[in-house]
């Protein structure tokens, strides 16, 4: 790795000396005291733009990736872009774009969250009971966040004061148990009827603007606005970012660093319940099927929108992003009569491609910082 | 000025496994006081000074803070008492940029009824803050808007304790602060270690640097294998000495 590194370093500036030396004796009378300095300096001047260019180029990447797939799926399929379609994308974007919120928020300190599609399963499976039981519209929805909550609480208590190395396996853990409870309250049927509200969210649309305006992403727009203003001005966003940026140095200044990790388990549990509303209100009955492999499509959104795997990096609009990347993909290759396993396969393509451009990411930074160290 | 000391531990003993690395340390600091921490590598300083920090937890020994006995449970116990640490491994987070790392765990804001986590922040008014600070310490930055990360190894370590000195009540702690520094940087961190003395504050420094300990430090306690077995007033006479305390051999 290091081998090839260094090729490609010296291999860069054989390009880039002659430049830099037409650029000295075009200016001779240049202020510079010693010469190879000087020329030392302009390389790395050059080269620094190059890998400021690029830096900029990775950043923007799932931006330009999402509106060059929504170009080519325009010209290749009339339907894509018409209202119609566009509101079904958003409504079917809705339930990954907020599992992805959730779980930019895990990602964001170093963790992972496997648990969010089958939390959104028992979410709805309980809401459905409660309102079997119940009828009651806010106790249903308030069943439904609260089993979220609860989830997302066992995973950030286990994964922290049990001192597990990583919440992969706890959440792994959930994962099961909470399909599992979903089946065995449900008898592993689906159960009809859902209130009023969850199925306004979830199925209706706004007709007061336009009725191909699916309600869902209205709902997606409030959350992910709500989760920015969080992350960017409330301190315990700040803290978040802290956290996942140096552990270690969040608790020796004083972050609450535990708590910090409980909440965003917690925050990620609650909205597997935001879904689960969108999800139940869309098809009107809760299951234990839903979700079924929809923490992948979360982690997926998050990383290739952009945000970084490794923690400390990323905002809401990466999960954004991601999410409507996936969704445009799979409506468009439905369009366009693609199979189902060419899908599969060109997702899993565009998360290595974005995995590995934020491993070139970090490595261009840490090359950034030392050509700047040297310019200085 | 203040009769008790600044900071005082007494029978501080710390073991991790089979690993005593302190071992019924003693250590007094006044106000306006230099103390200089030396010792080869292992010798337990950062242990130490972790222990005060509220990091690592003592096994024994007790710690008071101006003659009030104090248990550093946490290290936001030991900020809230007015103790300030730049750590070996600087404690910066490379994804923040120079603002949040300073404010890290201080943020300003608003309002002061709800929870510290849960305020609303004072972004403009930390970056002033921020830049003042930088200004004062003639500290200069590329680019304060981009990440720590970016930056280089003196840039960052001259954050880190910039970080320091503007929260500094009592006592300042420094673990290696010129390690990764050319001279001007190190230059401008024993400046300012200065300044803070001269502030009245106790200020503790590792360090391996003997000229910068020479300099800089009112007195000088030296540590091997997780004891104290000497101390000294670091005056060029008693180098020769101080160096074979820390190696261990006799003069
Ligand atoms: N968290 C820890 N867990 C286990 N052992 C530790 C831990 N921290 C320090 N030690 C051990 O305690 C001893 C003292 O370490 P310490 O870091 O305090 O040394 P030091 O004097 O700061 O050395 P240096 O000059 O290299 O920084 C060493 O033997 C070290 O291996
Ligand atoms: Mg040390």
């Amino acid at each position: 790795m290091h081998d090839i590194q260094t090729t490609d370093e010296s291999g860069e500036s054989n390009v880039e000396v002659p430049r830099a030396e037409q650029q000295q004796t075009a200016d001779p009378g240049s202020a510079a005291p010693v010469g190879p300095t000087a020329r030392d300096n302009e390389v790395s001047v050059t080269k620094l733009r190059l890998v400021g260019a690029l830096l900029v180029l990775l950043k923007l990447g799932p931006v330009l990736i999402l509106l060059v797939l929504v170009l080519v799926m325009s010209s290749l399929s009339p339907v894509f872009a018409t209202s119609q379609n566009l509101g079904n994308v958003l409504s079917q974007s809705a339930v990954i774009a907020i599992l992805a919120i959730g779980q930019l928020l895990v990602i964001l300190t170093r963790g992972i969250d496997l648990s969010v599609g089958s939390t959104l399963a028992l979410s709805s499976v309980v809401g459905a009971t409660v309102f079997g039981s119940t009828g009651g519209g806010a106790l249903t929805v308030a069943a439904m966040l609260g089993t979220g909550a609860a989830v997302g609480l066992v995973n950030g208590v286990v994964y922290v004061y049990g001192k597990l190395p990583h919440p992969f396996i706890i959440t792994l853990a959930t994962l099961s148990i909470a399909r599992g409870l979903a089946l065995g309250i449900s008898d592993g049927q689906p159960i009809r009827n859902m209130p009023g509200i969850v199925t306004d969210i979830g199925g209706g649309s706004a007709t007061w603007i336009a009725s191909w305006l699916p309600n869902s992403a209205f709902l997606v727009a409030l959350v992910a606005i709500m989760v920015s203003v969080f992350l960017s001005r409330v301190v315990w966003g700040r803290w978040i970012y802290a956290v996942g940026g140096n552990p270690e140095g969040a608790r020796s200044l004083g972050i609450p660093r535990s708590a910090v990790l409980v909440s965003v388990y917690v925050c990620s549990g609650v909205l597997a319940g935001v879904a689960a509303i969108v999800t139940s209100g869309r098809l009107n009955a809760g299951s234990p099927t839903f979700g079924d492999l929809a923490e992948l499509d979360a982690i997926a959104a998050v990383v290739i929108g952009g945000a970084s795997f490794l923690g400390g990096r990323g905002f809401v609009s990466h999960a954004l992003i991601g999410a409507l990347m996936i969704g445009v993909i799979r409506n468009g290759m439905n369009l366009l009569n693609i199979e189902a396993y060419l899908q599969l396969i060109v997702i899993g393509v565009v998360i290595v491609l974005a995995v590995e451009s934020d491993v070139v990411r970090g490595r261009l930074e840490n090359r950034f910082r030392v050509m700047k160290g040297a310019a200085a | 000025m203040n009769a008790y000391p600044a900071l005082a531990v007494r029978g501080a003993t710390k073991r991790f496994g089979a690993v005593l690395a302190l071992d019924d340390v003693d250590l007094e600091v006044h106000h306006g006081e230099v103390l200089a921490i030396l010792g080869d590598n292992g010798a337990g300083k950062s242990t130490l000074i972790k222990c005060i920090s509220g990091v690592h937890k003592l096994d024994s020994g007790e710690i008071e803070v101006d003659g009030v006995p104090a248990s550093m449970a946490s290290p936001a116990v030991a900020r809230a008492a007015g103790i300030e640490t730049v750590y070996q491994d600087l404690a910066l987070f490379d994804n923040l940029d120079a603002t949040a790392n300073f404010f890290a765990g201080h943020e300003k804001a608003v309002p002061a009824w709800l929870p510290r986590g849960m305020r609303w922040m004072r972004r403009r008014d930390m970056a002033r803050s921020s830049s003042e600070l930088l200004d004062r310490l003639k500290i200069r930055l590329p680019e304060k808007a981009s990440t720590v990360g970016m930056m280089s190894g003196g840039q960052r370590q001259a954050i880190a304790v910039a970080r320091t000195a503007a929260f500094a009540s009592r006592v300042v702690i420094l673990d290696e602060p010129t390690a990764a520094l050319g001279l001007r940087e190190s230059r401008q961190v024993l400046d300012l270690v200065l300044r803070l003395r001269s502030e009245g504050c106790a200020v503790i420094v590792i360090s391996h640097a003997m000229d910068h300990v020479m300099e800089i430090a009112d007195r000088a306690i030296v540590m091997r294998r997780g004891r104290t077995v000497g101390e000294e007033v670091p005056t060029p006479e008693n180098r020769a000495r101080l160096v074979s305390l820390i190696v261990g051999g006799e003069v």
